[in-house]
């Protein structure tokens, strides 16, 4: 067997004393036990900075920011923005979104994972990261993956006390509330991109070409 | 993939014969650079995160074993089949088995240089399954009849704009494009239709998480997140080294990778991806496999050349040598290219396969100044010629004039007499012009460059004289 030709090679190159295995063991819990982070970036202390910062981060990944008051009118901010860009008032939102009155504000969702030709995709996040104008997506029945993924143009609601500093502020709140990790964790900052041909960048490579924010104030 | 490190010298002859390719490095020539430099600045305190990235990667390959063994429990723990392979055909045959386990007529993949090292493209197309690269580089060099990488990260950026575009035209029989925004798009549509209708996603791996059994990607396209999410199978293959114990570890890591390698802060997709679909969930792959591979790794540990473990393929080594950005990835002749790849191809393959290549280097120590895992790579470059040295792998007549070298540096006034009349010749033959255009023992160097000529004394004379005083 491969694995544990692999492992014996491994012990054997390391020449590991047999009394340290134990305490490599041991630090190995403790390491993960511990979780300790590494060094800090210096990030603003109050949720008002932080917002702030998340909101210029996004910007330059090319992400469009919007301030919107309450969760309850983000189906007519939707709309002004679809209208705007001259789209069809038709999306594919994840399905946690489905008790919003979209009817109200005459946009035409469907709560399922988005297919090829879904043109706008709704979604919201799990928490976005202050640091790197992140937001977080966990994978979900009722928050599938590739309504982020799919369509050209992706709506994403965050509401502003779901924003933490960092990456690591986000682990701990996932392990939190969720216990485990969802299946898919996706850290998305921006349009997707590539700068594959003489390193000039082009926005809308795979995923989708515009992202859109609506960041409520209020939530 | 088939190496063709042992013939670097042909290579390079090659690579600075090709007016098309100079051309293009020259204009690739310092924006990742410049990106970095940018990036490095915004971080707060790079030196001190640089050094944890370098903890946290030796903390891990000094008890390798226990890591994977952590991993391994938490991935299967989550619905995960970890297989491990000890070299290439290992990997390509567990992966054709995979495919044909769950019937894969087509496989999509993201970018994975260890399917390049085992050559599982031409693997799978052997078992009569279909191989599509997804990642735009990797697609145009598929296209391109399986042209080699040459640069980990842009794989295409030793090619044109005109040459890509030409390709595209023949490949994809559209009207020719010239616009790099309409290419894209192009290329976005093709492979849109075969996201949707392959059964296998093949990724690579930057990371595993030992903590969750997970496996991090990072890729700006989004492409990653496609074959992770649309086909039902999906397999992770990875180098044994990649582990790192907890998510906080990989957040560290995170600060560095995308800033070393592009200049951006965050990459667009990272994606922590762990075990298998849940039944109600309305996407994502309901099998994953994780391939743990050595393929010559395992060697590298415990000797002189486990630092070079550490790497996280950023590739700012290579961005950063002027070697590299004057004969390009492809002359180095085998996946890796740059200041790593004269390490690595070496230790992977065996140093008689690839001995010039620790020699395709100036020891300028630029790459050792930006790598983020501190890998002293000018170092383990010595070392390596050293060894090349030692095992008798070089050419008699460098071994010879070392030897002769080093015999006449251990006694001192007859070096001093023999640095005296090399001089006075080298002088003679500058003949007064302050440079040599041809050097008979080396010209090969003066080929494109003047010699300069010594002004008559050697150091040492005007040493004493110094001393002595005027
Ligand atoms: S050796 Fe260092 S700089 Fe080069 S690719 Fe690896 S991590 Fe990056």
């Amino acid at each position: 067997m491969s694995k544990e030709q692999i492992l014996a090679e491994i012990r054997r190159r390391l020449r590991r004393p047999q009394e340290s295995l134990q305490a490599a063991q041991a630090a190995l819990e403790e390491a993960l036990q511990q979780k300790v982070r590494g060094p800090m970036p210096a990030l603003p202390p109050d949720a008002q900075g932080l917002r702030e910062r998340f909101l210029a981060q996004a910007e330059r990944h090319a992400s469009c920011c919007e301030r919107i008051a309450s969760i309850e009118v983000a189906p007519w901010a939707v709309r002004r923005f679809l209208d705007a860009r001259g789209l069809p008032r038709r999306a594919v939102i994840w399905p946690s979104l489905a008790e919003l009155d979209w009817q109200g504000a005459g946009v035409e969702v469907a709560a399922r994972a988005a297919q090829d030709a879904d043109l706008v995709g709704i979604t919201a996040c799990f928490c976005a990261i202050a640091e790197t104008g992140s937001l977080m997506l966990c994978s979900s029945p009722q928050t599938p993956a590739t309504v982020s993924l799919l369509p050209p143009t992706h709506i994403a609601l965050v509401p502003a006390s779901r924003i933490v500093a960092t990456m690591e502020d986000a682990w701990q709140l996932a392990r939190a509330e969720l216990g485990m990790l969802p299946r898919a964790v996706n850290f998305v900052s921006g349009p997707s991109r590539t700068g594959d041909i003489e390193q000039t960048i082009v926005l809308g490579a795979h995923g989708p070409a515009h992202v859109h924010l609506l960041l409520i104030e209020s939530a | 993939m088939e190496s063709r490190a042992h013939r670097f010298r042909r290579n390079i002859a090659e690579a600075l014969a090709n007016p098309v390719l100079q051309a293009n490095l020259s204009k690739a020539k310092g924006k990742f650079v410049e990106k970095r430099a940018q990036a490095i600045q915004e971080l707060d305190d790079f030196e001190a995160t640089r050094e944890a990235a370098r903890e946290i990667r030796d903390r891990v390959l000094a008890n390798l074993d226990l890591w994977l063994e952590t991993f391994e429990a938490n991935a299967r723990a989550r619905g995960a089949t970890v297989l491990w392979a000890k070299d290439g055909n290992e990997v390509s045959r567990l992966v054709v088995e995979i495919a044909k386990r769950h019937g894969v007529k087509k496989v999509v993949k993201s970018k994975s240089m260890l399917s390049e090292e085992a050559g599982l493209n031409q693997a799978l197309l052997a078992a009569g399954i279909e191989p599509v690269e997804t990642d735009l580089g990797e697609y145009i060099l598929q296209i391109n009849g399986y042209e080699p990488p040459s640069h980990i990260i842009a794989p295409v950026v030793h090619k044109s704009l005109d040459e890509i575009a030409d390709l595209f035209a023949r490949t994809h029989r559209t009207p020719r494009k010239t616009e790099i925004a309409a290419l894209t798009r192009e290329a976005r549509q093709v492979l849109r239709e075969h996201f949707l209708t392959a059964e296998m996603g093949v990724t690579g791996g930057n990371f595993l998480i030992a903590e969750t059994g997970s496996v991090a990607l990072v890729t700006n396209e989004g492409n990653g997140r496609m074959v992770t999410t649309l086909p039902r199978v999906h397999v992770a293959i990875t180098g044994i080294e990649k582990i790192v114990p907890t998510l906080e570890d990989l957040s560290t890591l995170m600060r560095l990778l995308p800033r070393s390698a592009t200049g951006q802060s965050i990459s667009n997709y990272v994606s922590v991806l762990t075990g298998t679909k849940n039944p109600a969930e309305l996407d994502g792959p309901e099998h994953l496999y994780f391939i743990l591979v050595d393929n010559g790794r395992t060697r590298l540990l415990g000797s002189d050349y486990q630092p070079m473990l550490r790497c996280i393929r950023c590739g700012a080594c290579m961005n950063h040598c002027p070697v590299y950005q004057t004969i390009g990835g492809q002359a180095y002749g085998w996946v890796y290219p740059g200041p790593m790849g004269s390490v690595l191809t070496p230790l992977l393959l065996g140093l008689e396969k690839a001995h010039d290549l620790p020699y395709a280097a100036t020891l300028c120590n630029q790459c050792g100044v930006v790598c983020p895992v501190k890998i002293p790579l000018p170092e383990l470059l010595r070392n390596l010629r050293e060894e090349a040295d030692k095992r008798r792998l070089r050419p008699w007549r460098e071994r010879l004039a070392l030897r002769a070298w080093a015999w006449i540096a251990l006694r001192p006034s007859l070096y001093a007499l023999a640095s005296r009349l090399l001089v006075r010749y080298l002088a003679w033959l500058a003949e007064g012009r302050g440079g040599i255009s041809v050097l008979a023992a080396a010209p090969g160097w003066t080929m494109g460059r003047n010699f300069p000529a010594p002004e008559g004394e050697t150091f040492r004379t005007r040493y004493r004289m110094r001393k002595r005083g005027p």
